[in-house]
């Protein structure tokens, strides 16, 4: 039995900065995952990451990635996101430096 | 050191100019994405989980001041004020902007540096001995050779698209400092029976999903059949290699695959064809690299300021003790400069501290550094008169820990904290570990003890070799670390043994330090270190100290 669709958002690098985007409902790229647009029906994720893809003089290498709905919009489930949301371990560096400034 | 020529500048630029033409293109929306990736990967410009970043290479380790400089500046200029030093000679900036790139290429153009097939199905950055030119255990300098084979994999035009990377190293030192083993192909400089000086070729060693120990693949070469010889090779393996599954593209699985002796038949038969096309050219190019690498004029003189120092500062005398190793120069020493301190990231440095190694290097190293696979920096020729001003500078760059060859003094690869292949992270794990040790004040007791640490299968890490290997997967969305025991990198080179289930993220440090204090319980004596204990006594005992719980429930 093919296994059950999970909620998603579409994810992907920025292509001057490099830094990790999310794609919004309002098909734009927000720099934060909770502006992200919750895809909750699969067929729909499908076509929304074709839509996604296709700016792509913005992005770089645009994919579905996990997540549920927070108390402020969506969350990660797995630490790879959780990671990218939030920057290195090592260093107070990328966006959570950001979300500081 | 190699001074390019015009030529070699020419080179550059050109090939600069075009990686900014080509950025251009992209950032206007000339190019898409697949047409430009594998083009900025030519250029050492990898995409990462966080930002771009770019791989420099540092040839065979080598670099002046001057080069450190510059290496600074990027660091400064274009990212967030340090580097990252890898283990396989390079330097990686996490943090560039895509419009930048090609003014930070620049800047190392007019240092004679590149990221020149830092990545891509190519001939990668050519690695050597971090001891080149200054050991007392080696035959000759073997980086004219390494310069050698930089200048023809250059965009060499048949090793361009290659089913996978190839890499090479090489070294001429009694000890392998340089994993041979561990390398698609290596030269080792040897001497016959005859007296006469030549090269020993390995090939088909690896680390990642399939580890392997590279064989002799030739015994002896003549030195004007070195660049034919491995022509061949690699020729051979690129013909008949694996393009129908990524992970057994790699020589190491057409040379297992094939056959040693059936692929070494392949390679003389290549060779037969390749060598005359060789005109001689290769053998006087390589007697004008030589010149560039004429050791400094080294210096006569006391070293009375030394000893003083040496009997009434225990802190420089642990440090010298722990850092320093036999120069073939009398005199003179070998400086390992740890960029390990206990607690900081393995292999990074502030722009402040390569600016500090820089005039370190002016003022008392003949103006010569070298970068270690193990991550660390070297000055390799210091007069031992000067030891007590270079550790009084390297203090002020707080560059001065004491941790050569410890427990802290870790090889690890950015793993999940950067890396967009990672499965876990690794650099936390070293740090947690370095820190924990020098907690228990214990690590000068433990002695030599190698810990390697990877964040996915890849094993940037060399985690395979290492006396203690560590792993970091993803086990179900969790990150797990696995454990490897009686790695070698050297020439007796080894592959770990796996101890038995993984420890989660909060369990792996208390794991290393029971591992490691059941280590000192069961050696003979201070003299027995970690990697001859495990080899004397096998697995069980260690497993004993790893997983006393299951010790329990089984009595």
């Amino acid at each position: 039995m093919p296994r059950a669709f999970t909620p998603k958002v579409i994810t992907a690098n920025a292509l001057l900065e490099g830094d990790v985007i999310y794609f919004t409902a309002e098909d734009n790229w927000s720099r934060d995952l909770t502006d992200a647009e919750l895809l909750i029906d699969e067929a729909h994720a499908q076509l929304r990451l074709v839509e996604a893809s296709q700016q792509v003089s913005e992005v770089v290498g645009a994919y579905l990635a996990d997540a549920v709905a927070g108390e402020t919009g969506p969350e990660p489930t797995h630490f790879r996101e959780e990671f990218r949301r939030t920057g290195p371990s090592n260093y107070f560096h990328g966006k959570q430096a950001d979300a500081a400034n | 050191m190699y001074q390019y020529n015009d030529f070699d500048k020419a080179f550059l630029a050109e090939r600069n100019r075009q990686f900014r033409a080509q950025v251009e293109r992209r950032i206007a929306g000339n190019l898409t994405e697949d047409e430009f990736k594998p083009l900025r990967l030519m250029n050492g410009l990898y995409l990462q989980l966080h930002a771009y970043m770019l791989r420099v290479a540092i040839p065979y380790g080598t670099l002046n001041s001057a080069q450190m400089d510059t290496l600074a500046l990027l660091a400064e200029k274009w990212d967030k004020g340090y580097g990252h030093f890898t283990t396989r000679q390079n330097i990686q900036y996490n943090w560039p902007k895509l419009k930048d790139v090609p003014d930070m290429l620049d800047a190392l153009g007019e240092v004679g540096m590149h990221a020149i097939q830092t990545s891509g199905n190519t001939i990668r950055n050519v690695t050597a001995d971090h001891f080149a030119g200054a050991a007392a255990d080696e035959l000759e300098d073997p980086r004219p050779i390494a310069e050698l084979i930089r200048q023809w994999s250059t965009d060499h035009p048949e090793f361009q698209f290659m089913g996978r990377k190839f890499k090479i190293a090489v070294s001429a030192g009694e000890a392998d400092r340089a994993v041979l083993k561990a390398h698609d192909l290596a030269v080792r400089v040897v001497r016959n029976d005859a007296g006469e000086t030549g090269y020993q070729v390995l090939v088909g060693g690896g680390l990642g999903r399939t580890p392997m120990v590279g064989k002799v693949l030739n015994e002896f070469l003549p030195r004007e059949d070195l660049l034919p010889y491995i022509e061949a090779t690699v020729s051979v393996w690129n013909q008949i290699g694996r393009r129908d599954n990524k992970y057994k593209a790699r020589i190491k699985i057409t040379v297992h695959e094939t056959g040693l002796e059936e692929f070494r038949a392949k390679v003389e038969e290549r060779f037969e064809s390749v060598q005359p096309t060789f005109s001689g050219v290769d053998q006087e190019l390589l007697s004008e690299i030589k010149a560039h690498f004429a050791p400094p004029a080294f210096r006569n003189a006391p070293v009375t300021e030394f000893e003083n120092t040496y009997n009434s500062n225990p802190l420089f005398r642990s440090w010298v003790d722990t850092n320093l190793t036999e120069h073939r120069a009398p005199g003179y020493t070998i400086v390992t400069v740890s960029i390990k301190k206990h607690g900081q990231t393995p292999g990074d440095a502030t722009a402040e501290q390569m600016r500090a190694l820089a005039q370190i290097a002016r003022d008392y190293g003949h103006d010569e550094l070298r970068i270690s696979h193990e991550q660390n920096v070297i000055l390799p020729h210091v007069h031992k008169s000067d030891l007590p001003a270079v550790y009084a500078a390297l203090r002020e760059a707080d560059l001065h820990t004491a941790n050569i060859g410890l427990v802290s003094d870790i090889i690890a690869c950015p793993g999940m904290d950067y890396c967009a292949l990672a499965t876990a992270r690794s650099i936390p794990v070293a740090q947690q570990i370095a820190t924990r040790f020098e907690e228990l004040k214990l690590e000068h007791d433990i002695g030599h003890l190698q810990i390697k640490i990877s964040g996915c299968i890849n094993a940037c890490g060399h985690h395979h070799v290492g006396h203690i290997g560590i792993l970091g997967l993803d086990r179900a969305g969790v990150e797990n670390y696995q454990i490897t025991l009686g790695g070698d990198a050297t020439w007796t080179a080894a592959i770990g043994e796996r101890a038995g289930p993984g420890f989660a993220y909060d369990e792996i440090v208390p794991a290393i330090e029971r591992l490691v204090k059941g280590y000192l319980e069961l050696r003979e004596g201070p003299e027995e270190t970690f990697l001859e204990a495990y080899r004397r006594l096998g697995l069980a005992p260690f497993k004993a100290h790893l997983y006393p719980e299951a010790q329990a429930n089984a009595a």
